[in-house]
């Protein structure tokens, strides 16, 4: 429970502060310090990332997603042809699919030619992999559980009884 | 010309907020704890099915009682939550919010000269409510000491022969008050003795944060004498959709209906429909709601005991009531000069009831941020007040 708790808290803000935490959730500094590094070290916590709009910097940015459809290799399954393509840095998260396709990959790079780039000559020309299919993202709406959109203001009256 | 106004109407006072609303929505960084609602949208399930219900075309009256669909699940969410049974022909009618209800209820019960036991501070609609049912408000002032429940020796102390109803509103605005099930015993021993009828405001019932809520009717032998009301504001995050719904033994509620029928015709049909699924689908939503909340409380609580502001712990709705009477000032000064000063607005504790003097209303339907801020305000704010003195 206090474990649960402290991760739906963490998942939207990775820098609460520690002693507000334990406060909120009627616990104490030591048992929430306790449990987080307990997760880090279990593996239930990965890490702490900065959610980035990337749009609104100068810097040029797409990101694509790439279906890929691959053999599967005799011992393996997916695993290994998976490890090829994750451990380039551009890409950024790699899942196994059930459906039409096999591996969803997405991709993180500085223009479409630098992504068309990796998918001609890195994914492509992988032995496992039979085919490809990009789709660019053209405007991200909703990210990580974050609506993108600014929010509103509080449109409720100020005081109300 | 003639006096176009009645008496009765004349001798009601308007609402003590309408002062601070008006300096405080002309503010540009206000940052206002004023807000008796939530903060959180209507889930997009329960939006989406009203939407739904708009596209079929479902832009009708429904019956009187409202939707037999509803009713049948209001029957069985109180089932489910409190082990109450009430039969959703005859004994449930959904309204156009709690106000409805307790508007309804009393004008339904009460004959002129009827006394009503209202304790406060408490919502402000239920002395207007009596009076102009033509019953005489009796007010049991709560005190800070007793954590604002109220007690079996304050009802026995007010009940006269002409005493028929006595207003129960737990969990309660503006104290965040609740009523363990001991006290509603208690309670409900000098109810029976004296023959009394219970009006029990449950609004906040899903808002209570130390257990599960207890309800009155829950309580043997009061379901019979009690109008059981609540609705789907504060639950679902829900107050703009105007619904809600009162519970009570046939022959109290079919009196009650008349009133709804000839002065409202049934409650909206597009909330109506939004709050089947509700009641169907949004268990998760209340328990996470009731998380978040609990979370602010928790965090005021620490705010206020780090500035040394005495508050007793409040276990329901989404209200803290401190106390200010160390600065020597009113409810009134202490809010306006904090909302001038600080841009913080508060309400002040006598906008619900006159023993409400000295303490404050302030909600905690605001994002953490939000709230951190204003205690930020609120610190420095003390440490002026204190310095000087």
């Amino acid at each position: 429970m206090l474990r649960e708790q402290i991760l739906r808290n963490i998942e939207k803000d990775a820098r609460a502060d520690l002693h507000e935490l334990a406060v909120r959730l009627g616990s104490t500094d030591e048992e929430v310090l306790n449990e987080l590094q307990k997760m880090e070290e279990e593996g239930v916590i990965c890490g702490y990332h900065t959610m980035i709009d990337w749009e609104k910097t100068e810097l040029e940015s797409v990101t694509a997603l790439i279906e890929v459809r691959a053999t599967l290799q005799r011992g393996q399954g997916f695993d290994r042809i998976a490890e090829r393509i994750y451990n380039y840095p551009e890409v950024k998260s790699v899942y196994l699919i059930s459906g039409g396709y096999d591996l969803l990959v997405t991709l993180e790079g500085k223009s479409i030619k630098e992504v068309s780039a990796f998918v001609s000559d890195k994914l492509s020309t992988l032995d496992s992999v039979l085919s490809t299919a990009t789709h660019f993202i053209l405007k991200k709406y909703k990210d990580h559980g974050t609506i993108m959109a600014k929010k509103p203001k509080d449109e409720r009256q100020v005081i109300t009884p | 010309m003639r006096d176009p106004l009645s008496k009765v109407i004349k001798g009601i006072k308007p609402s003590g907020i309408r002062k601070f609303f008006d300096i405080a929505s002309e503010m540009e960084d206000v940052i206002s704890l004023g807000v008796g609602e939530p903060d959180f949208d209507t889930p997009w399930h329960i939006r989406d099915e009203g939407i739904y219900s708009l596209e079929r075309g479902r832009t009708f009256y429904t019956s009187n009682t409202g939707l037999i669909e509803l009713r049948e699940e209001i029957a069985a969410y109180l089932k489910r939550r409190i082990g109450v049974e009430y039969d959703a022909k005859n004994e449930i009618m959904v309204t156009v919010g709690g106000s409805e209800g307790i508007d309804v209820a009393m004008r339904a019960m009460l004959d002129p000269g009827d006394e009503v036991l209202i304790p406060q501070p408490s919502y402000v609609s239920y002395e207007p409510c009596c009076v102009l049912a033509g019953g005489k408000p009796v007010i049991i002032e709560l005190k800070n000491e007793d954590e604002f429940r109220l007690t079996a020796a304050q009802v026995e102390a007010a009940v006269t022969e002409k005493t028929k109803l006595l207003i129960l509103p737990f969990p309660n605005n503006p104290t965040g008050a609740i009523m363990e099930r001991s006290d509603l015993e208690a309670v409900a021993e000098v109810v029976k003795k004296h023959d009394l009828y219970v009006l029990s405001d449950e609004i906040y019932s899903e808002l209570s944060y130390k257990g599960d809520h207890v309800s009155i009717t829950q309580i043997p032998g009061m379901r019979e004498r009690t109008v059981l009301i609540n609705g789907f504001s504060k639950a679902y995050a829900m107050t703009g959709w105007r619904l809600g719904y009162a519970c009570a033994p046939e022959i109290i509620l079919k009196q009650m209906l008349k009133i709804h029928q000839f002065a409202i015709m049934c409650a909206p049909t597009t909330s109506q429909y939004a709050a089947v699924e509700a009641l169907k689908n949004g268990d998760k939503d209340v328990a996470e709601m009731r998380e978040a909340y609990d979370q602010r409380r928790r965090f005021l609580m620490e705010r206020f005991r780090n500035m040394g502001l005495k508050c007793f712990e409040p276990y329901g709705a989404f209200y803290v009531f401190p106390c200010i009477k160390e600065f020597g000032m009113s409810s009134e000064d202490f809010a306006m000069r904090f909302v001038e000063e600080e841009h913080v607005a508060v309400v002040p504790g006598t906008a619900f009831g006159d023993c409400g003097e000295g303490f404050l209303r302030i909600s905690y339907a605001y994002s953490i941020d939000n709230l951190r801020a204003a205690m930020d305000r609120m610190e420095s704010f003390l440490g002026k007040l204190r310095n000087k003195a």
